[in-house]
Order: C-alpha cells, then sequence, then structure tokens
C-alpha cells in the first residue's frame, strides 16, 4: 500500500522534475565546473584520455570526458556546445576560422594491410590507382589472386580530407568496398580481412601492431612510416593534432590546453608514436 | 476413397516441411547463441563484472558499464512507470464514454511504438541533449529510453487494470468508497503484477537498446558520479568492442554474453509473470 | 467504467483532482509522439529552402559535406533499405509463416515448446547481438565466397532473423484465434488437416498472417545496428547480394553525430521520410486487424 502512494507521489514529483528540469541542469553545472568534455577526432581521442588521465592525478576533482566520433563531430559539439572542447586531426578549414585551435602534435597518414600480404611499399600512383579501382586484383602486385577490398573513410573524417587532399581525388570517384568510421574500425577492417587496405593514423596503426594486431604500415615509396620521418618532415602526408575551441580558452579548458602542449607529456605523446611540438 | 491415401501424404509432407522450419530456426537460434555462450562464459569471473575497463575494453572489466547501464535503466524507470501507469489508470478508469479521445490517444502510443529507435536518437539527442543542455548524459539517454518504452508499459499496464473485474469496483462503489480509494486499494493492488511486467518488459526492451543511446548517452567507460556525466551501456560497449577495437571480441563476447543472460533472466520472469497472473493474457 | 462517467453524482474534491492529473498525464504521454514527429519535421523544413529538393531524387550520391561540390542523393539508401528488408521478408516470411503452422496445427510434445521457449527467447535478443554475430561469424563465412562479406546477403540473413519471432508470434495468434466451431464442422464433414489448414485456416486468417509480415516489416526498414554491423555501409544501389550497401536508418546513425547545417538538415529529412514509411505500414496492419478480428 506504501509503495502505491510513494508510486503516485513519485509521480507528481517527477511531473515537476521535468518542467524544471533545464533549470536543475544549469545550476548543476554551475556547482560542478571542475569538468570539462572533450569529442571528436578518433586520432586525438586515445591521447588526449592519457593527458586527461595524467591532468587528472595533478588536479584533484577535475574530472574530464573524452569520447571520439570524428573532427567534424569536435568542430560540431564544441560549435553547439555540447563539448567544451573539440579535438580535430587536421587543419581548422575556411568555414572553422572563426574557432580557436592548438596544436599538440603532429601525425602521418600511411596505408596498411594485413600481415599476410608481402607487400612492402606503394607508390602515390599505385595507391590512388586502387582507390579509383583501376587495378582490383591482389595479383597485380605479384601476390595471391583475390580482389582488393578498399576500405575508405566516412564522410567528415579528417584523415579523409588529409587523404584526398594529397592524392588529388575526388571523394565521389573513389571506389570503395567498405567504408569505416574511427581509426579503430579501419584497422579491424584490416586485421579481420588478409585482403584489405584502408590508409589511418601512423601513430595509431604503430600502436596497434605494438600490441600484437596483423597489420603492416606500408613504406610511401621508399620512406617509412615512423614518427622520425614525420617529424622531420620525409613523410609525405602529415597532419596536425588540435584542440579547438569556441573561445580563447579560458579557466580550466586552457589550463588543460596549455598542459597538453607542455614538455611534461611528450612522453605520452610519443607513447602513442605521434611528434611531439617542440618549441 | 482412392485420393485418401494421397491427402494424408500431403498432410504428412506438409507436416514435414513446416517441422523441419521449426527445427531451423531453433537451429539458428543456437548457432548465434552458442558461440556467445561458449566465448563469453570462458574467463567470466566476478572480476570482470566488477573492475573497470583497461586499454579502450580490449582488458579489464565492465564494472562502471554495469553501473552507467543500471542508472540509464533507473532514470527510464523513474520517468515512465509513474507516466505509464498514470495514463493507463485514466484510459482504463476515467475515460468514460468519450470514445473519441480514448482512440485517438490510443492510436498515438501505436504511432509512438511504431516510430524507429533511431529517429528517438536523433530526437534525444537534439531535445535533451543540445535544447535542454543535459549533454551527452545518462539523463539524457534514460529520458530517450523512457519514451521509447512508455507505449509498452502502457499498453501492459492497461491491459492489467481492464482484467480486474468489474465486481471489484462496485462492490467498492456499494461500500461508499470515493474513487482514489478504490483506484488505490482495490484495483491497482489486484493489478500489481501487470505493473511488475511492465517494468520487467521495459527493462527488456531498454537494455537491448543501442541505436538511441550512442548519440545520447555516450561513450565514456569511466563510473559514472551523476546523471550528469556521460555513460556508456553495455550495448554500446559491445558495439563499440566489435566494431572499433581490433582484439576486442573476447571482451564483447563476455559482455553480450552479460547482457544475453540477463535479458533472458528478465524475459522469462515477465513471461512467469504474465502467464500466471494476467489470466493468459500475452503482453 | 460506465459506473464512473462523468454524470456520477457529488464526485469528492480527491477524486476531482486524481481525475484531473491522470488526466494531465495522459495528455503528457499521448503527446509524446506529437512532440517527436513535430519536432523531426520542424527541423528537417530548412530543407526546403536550403536546396532544391529534387536534388534529393535526381543526385545518384551522396556526399552533402563536401565543401566544393555537395550532393544529396538518398536513392541508393532508399533502396538498400528497400532491397534488404525484402530480401529478408522474402525468406523469415515463408519461414515463420511455416513454423505458426507447425504449432498450431502439427505440434509434437517434444518440439513445441522447445520452438515457443525459443521464438520468446529470440524476440528479445538485442539487435546488437545479432548485428556481433553477423560480423564476427557470418561476415567472414560470406567473404570467404566474395569478398568483402559486408553485404546485402549479410544484411537480409541477420534482418530476416530479427523479425522471424514478430511474424511467428503474430502469425501463431491469428491461427489461434480460429473459431473451434470451423475445426469441429471441418472434422465433422471428414476434411483433412492439410484441406482444412490449404481451404479454411490460411484463407480466413489472412488478415492476421498479413499484419504479421506488416509488422515485420516495419521492424526491418527501422532497423539500425544490426545491419549497421554487417552492411559494409557503402552508398551505392548494390548490383548483386555479395555488394555493400546502405540504408537510411545506417545513414543517420553515422552522421548525425557531426553532421552541421543543411547535411544535419536532410538528416532530419531523412528521419521524417522513415517516419512517413513506417506510419501507412501502421496504418495498413490496423485496417488488417479490424478486417480479421471475427466478432
Amino acid at each position: 500500500m506504501r509503495k502505491i502512494i510513494a508510486l503516485k507521489f513519485s509521480l507528481f514529483l517527477l511531473l515537476l522534475l521535468e518542467l524544471s528540469g533545464c533549470g536543475i541542469s544549469d545550476s548543476a553545472e554551475r556547482i560542478v565546473p571542475q569538468r570539462l568534455i572533450l569529442t571528436g577526432s578518433s586520432t586525438v581521442a586515445p591521447l588526449a584520455a592519457e593527458i586527461a588521465v595524467r591532468f587528472e592525478g595533478q588536479n584533484p576533482g577535475v574530472r574530464i570526458d573524452v569520447q571520439s566520433g570524428g573532427s567534424s563531430r569536435g568542430i560540431a559539439d564544441v560549435r553547439s556546445g555540447v563539448a567544451d572542447i573539440g579535438m580535430a586531426s587536421r587543419p581548422l578549414a575556411d568555414d572553422e576560422q572563426d574557432l580557436f585551435s592548438d596544436q599538440i602534435a603532429t601525425d602521418g597518414i600511411c596505408m596498411i594491410v594485413h600481415l599476410d600480404n608481402p607487400l612492402i611499399s606503394l607508390s602515390d600512383e599505385q595507391v590512388k590507382s586502387i582507390y579509383l579501382n583501376e587495378v582490383s586484383n591482389w595479383k597485380e602486385f605479384g601476390w595471391e589472386d583475390a580482389e582488393i577490398v578498399v576500405a575508405h573513410k566516412a564522410d567528415g573524417r579528417a584523415t579523409l580530407d588529409v587523404f584526398v587532399k594529397y592524392f588529388k581525388l575526388k571523394n565521389p570517384d573513389i571506389k570503395a568496398d567498405v567504408i569505416v568510421g574511427d581509426n579503430q574500425q579501419g584497422l579491424k577492417t584490416v586485421t579481420g580481412n588478409r585482403h584489405a587496405i584502408a590508409y589511418v593514423s601512423i601513430g595509431t596503426a604503430r600502436y596497434e601492431v605494438e600490441n600484437g594486431a596483423p597489420l603492416k604500415l606500408l613504406h610511401s615509396g621508399k620512406i617509412a612510416p615512423t614518427p622520425s620521418t614525420v617529424a622531420s618532415g620525409a613523410f609525405p602526408m602529415t597532419r596536425p593534432l588540435n584542440l579547438v575551441t569556441k573561445e580563447p580558452p579560458t579557466g580550466l579548458a586552457k589550463q588543460f590546453i596549455e598542459f597538453a602542449m607542455s614538455a611534461e607529456v611528450h612522453d605520452l605523446v610519443e607513447q602513442q608514436s605521434f611528434v611531439p611540438i617542440k618549441n | 476413397m482412392a485420393k485418401r491415401p494421397l491427402s494424408e501424404k500431403l498432410d504428412q509432407l506438409v507436416g514435414l516441411l513446416v517441422r523441419s522450419s521449426s527445427a531451423l530456426m531453433v537451429g539458428m537460434f543456437l548457432v548465434v547463441t552458442a558461440a556467445i555462450l561458449r566465448n563469453g562464459l570462458s574467463g567470466l569471473s566476478m572480476e570482470f563484472l566488477t573492475t573497470i575497463p583497461q586499454d579502450s575494453g580490449r582488458g579489464g572489466g565492465i564494472g562502471p558499464l554495469i553501473v552507467s547501464t543500471v542508472l540509464v535503466l533507473g532514470i527510464c524507470l523513474l520517468v515512465s512507470i509513474p507516466l505509464g501507469v498514470g495514463t493507463a489508470a485514466w484510459l482504463s478508469e476515467f475515460s468514460g464514454s468519450r470514445q473519441v479521445v480514448t482512440k485517438s490517444i490510443q492510436l498515438s502510443l501505436d504511432l509512438l511504438a511504431s516510430i524507429p529507435s533511431i529517429v528517438f536518437g536523433l530526437f534525444g539527442m537534439v531535445v535533451f541533449c543540445q535544447k535542454l543542455n543535459f549533454g551527452f548524459s545518462i539523463l539524457s539517454g534514460g529520458l530517450t529510453l523512457a519514451c521509447m518504452v512508455l507505449p509498452i508499459i502502457i499498453r501492459t499496464v492497461y491491459f492489467g487494470l481492464r482484467a480486474v473485474p468489474g465486481d471489484i469496483r462496485q462492490a467498492g462503489t456499494a461500500l461508499g468508497m470515493s474513487q482514489t480509494r478504490i483506484l488505490r486499494s482495490l484495483i491497482i493492488p489486484t493489478a500489481m503484477p501487470a505493473i511488475v511486467v511492465a517494468i520487467l518488459l521495459g527493462i527488456g526492451r531498454a537494455m537491448a537498446e543501442t541505436a538511441a543511446l550512442i548519440f545520447t548517452s555516450g561513450y565514456v567507460m569511466r563510473m559514472p558520479e551523476s546523471v550528469f556525466d556521460s555513460g556508456r551501456v553495455l550495448s554500446v560497449h559491445i558495439y563499440d568492442l566489435a566494431m572499433n577495437v581490433p582484439g576486442g571480441e573476447t571482451n564483447a563476447q563476455r559482455t553480450a554474453f552479460v547482457l544475453l543472460t540477463s535479458l533472458l533472466v528478465i524475459n522469462l520472469c515477465a513471461s512467469q509473470f504474465s502467464g500466471r497472473w494476467l489470466t493468459g493474457r500475452r503482453a | 467504467m460506465i459506473l464512473w462517467s462523468s454524470n456520477r453524482l457529488s464526485p469528492s474534491r480527491t477524486d476531482m483532482l486524481l481525475r484531473r492529473s491522470l488526466g494531465l498525464l495522459t495528455c503528457l504521454a499521448a503527446s509524446v509522439v506529437v512532440f517527436v514527429i513535430g519536432f523531426v519535421l520542424v527541423e528537417s523544413l530548412p530543407a526546403f529552402s536550403e536546396i532544391e529538393l529534387s536534388r534529393i531524387i535526381s543526385d545518384d550520391t551522396w556526399h552533402p559535406a563536401d565543401p566544393d561540390n555537395a550532393t544529396f542523393g538518398l536513392i541508393p539508401m532508399l533502396v538498400g533499405s528497400f532491397l534488404v528488408t525484402f530480401c529478408a521478408l522474402l525468406w523469415a516470411a515463408p519461414l515463420g509463416i511455416s513454423i505458426a503452422i507447425a504449432n498450431e496445427f502439427y505440434p509434437s510434445r517434444f518440439m513445441s515448446p522447445i520452438v515457443r521457449r525459443t521464438t520468446e527467447i529470440m524476440a528479445g535478443i538485442p539487435s546488437i547481438v545479432f548485428g556481433f554475430w553477423g560480423l564476427t561469424t557470418l561476415v567472414p563465412l560470406i567473404a570467404n565466397i566474395q569478398a568483402p562479406g559486408q553485404s546485402l546477403l549479410a544484411g537480409s540473413i541477420v534482418l530476416g532473423m530479427m523479425i522471424l519471432p514478430t511474424i511467428v508470434l503474430t502469425t501463431e495468434q491469428a491461427l489461434h484465434s480460429l473459431p473451434n466451431e470451423l475445426a469441429i464442422a471441418a472434422a465433422a464433414t471428414g476434411v483433412g488437416r492439410f484441406a482444412f489448414l490449404w481451404h479454411v485456416a490460411l484463407p480466413t486468417c489472412r488478415g492476421g498472417i498479413l499484419s504479421g509480415v506488416v509488422l515485420g516489416l516495419a521492424r526491418a526498414i527501422g532497423e539500425t545496428m544490426a545491419v549497421l554491423m554487417v552492411s559494409g555501409n557503402i552508398v551505392q544501389i548494390p548490383g548483386s547480394l555479395f555488394d555493400p550497401f546502405r540504408t537510411i536508418t545506417t545513414n543517420i546513425a553515422l552522421e548525425m553525430g557531426y553532421a552541421t547545417q543543411t547535411h544535419r538538415t536532410l538528416l532530419f529529412l531523412t528521419a521524417a521520410i522513415l517516419i512517413a514509411m513506417v506510419v501507412p505500414l501502421m496504418a495498413v496492419m490496423q485496417s488488417l486487424n479490424t478486417e480479421q478480428s471475427h466478432g
């Protein structure tokens, strides 16, 4: 019997809660200012998460949540206010110049294939011919007779933008077999399919290889995909990893961004096979 | 008479055919669940259920995710049960002879039940996360799910209330009880099992949901500190491990095992309850 | 209930209060759907002014975020949705109906309870689990036949399994509601089991069976996560069962996280189209159910 009375009470309470829900959330945000939400690039997310853990360790009471979803999501979330800081693994586009970005590392993009694949390197022309479906069988690269499974990124992904710009391709011309979202999904496609090829962040790919994923990073022509070639600028396809804010960063966001750009986290950047920014 | 053996043969043939299709379905069910049950059970331990995930979920356990799931379900039920029971009570007890009103309310609920979950996700993301400023949070996810399970709950409770014999209402009225009193002391207690079934069905539906949660309650794997934190639920975890994490299959299978067995228990309870109390009426 | 119609004498104040507040809750519950649909419509309205709307039909590719050369063709995804639903129904509908027939007309003491339980449990399996199974077991199997494995075939197998319980349960309910007199009359006149099934039971329950299929259809069109995991998500009209494709639901799931401006508006328009496809199905089902109910 008590339960039923309680049920009816909660019913009215909830109505009130629903009506005043907006106000509650506002005040809750004011009471807990020590919280940052980062969303965006799946390339930056693991690094940002590591930096966040160290930052939280040094600043008790602070909570930093990191969610991936693509650079465009990061930028969209910063614009809409859902996130405090957006993560973008590309420079800001022309129509994004109203935002503020701070570079925390540099990354390269390389082609990956399955470990069983005997291929060592691909020239730019070869990559182009694969993605335009002019070459569609591994036989042509001296491997077994099997169709090449071409993995391509979804629209709005920074890696795609960098890839398409570098190879001077038009996105609609690319003939892919699988569309992937996160970097991880690209890696997963290649580890799960011997005949697949994809392009991903060098940092993310190297991290996975160290963790035992059956992957191989292809050389671009003669240049190996390593942090040192990215750092020296010898590796051709590189891009900045940025933290983006709507306004010039202040308060906790400023503190965090400065921390992420400082030498204190260079070891974390290197651990993820990215290249730290050295002043 | 001469045709008889032929029709009997035809009958047997059809019998064989339809029974083998039954067997085919059972076979498919076994194929799908066997892999998850077998692989999921190995390495499953209390530790897996309680520790935090590590290395994008490849290592560690699913402790915080279970907490997030329970919180999302809690918010969902906290909103949908009172709203659902209230609506069902009005429809069953107070709608009177207003046929048009009742019909259109039922139509609106049928319509709500038919809306694909991804549309709820879209709706929840913009209304709860952005417009109401809850952000990617357990609250947003729970409220989105509440909208989604509302029709199931109203329907189940409504049938439960209608199954309460009219004698009880008449007896209450004859004793001079007020409507409030009759509802509170006679009808709701009699229909309590239906409310329990509604809760169970709501949990079953909500726990199975992924699409509506990815963009409302978010991906964060950490232990939530309040309902305003983002929290990853079990189904989203399976999705992420399966799609985005190389080498994540083992833990995806374990998580799927946990999700499957809890849903199994919940659904079995629901069907036991509804079988026993709702006089055979399936919700 | 009639007892309590509003002409009851002198309702007490608490009663009035209860009635009012429950009425308020009911209004709230009933308005949720208006809110959801209305919101989707309002958000998709700008599409009418932002782009030439005929482009969603005339453009044959989908690159809504391309800054220089945006295209908005929804047709490949609409075709993808229809094809995968059609292929799923193609095998799941006959199978589901025959399982229901087995349960009702050819019961076996050993099998029937197992089949019933299986159907119930299968109905409660989350779509993510089907998708996970499809991704880890089915897709590699199909990839052995023809790469890449994520294909129309994989999508329709997974979807079919998901809607199978719905079809079985609804059909069974329809067959079960046949008046007993019919069966008795049939037995009395010496009509065999199959003849009764074929000439009496199935035609009589046509409406109920169809509504089960329509319910499955609606569920299949709206399904997202399982299809997303096994379809490869390429925006193209699949040329064969082994080609990858993308449906309109998975398109929303893939892109709604980061879409802005026209792109975002178009995703809402897609959701509106999705609702517009499901609502008539609901209407059809309602009418089938009314037609089918035996007084």
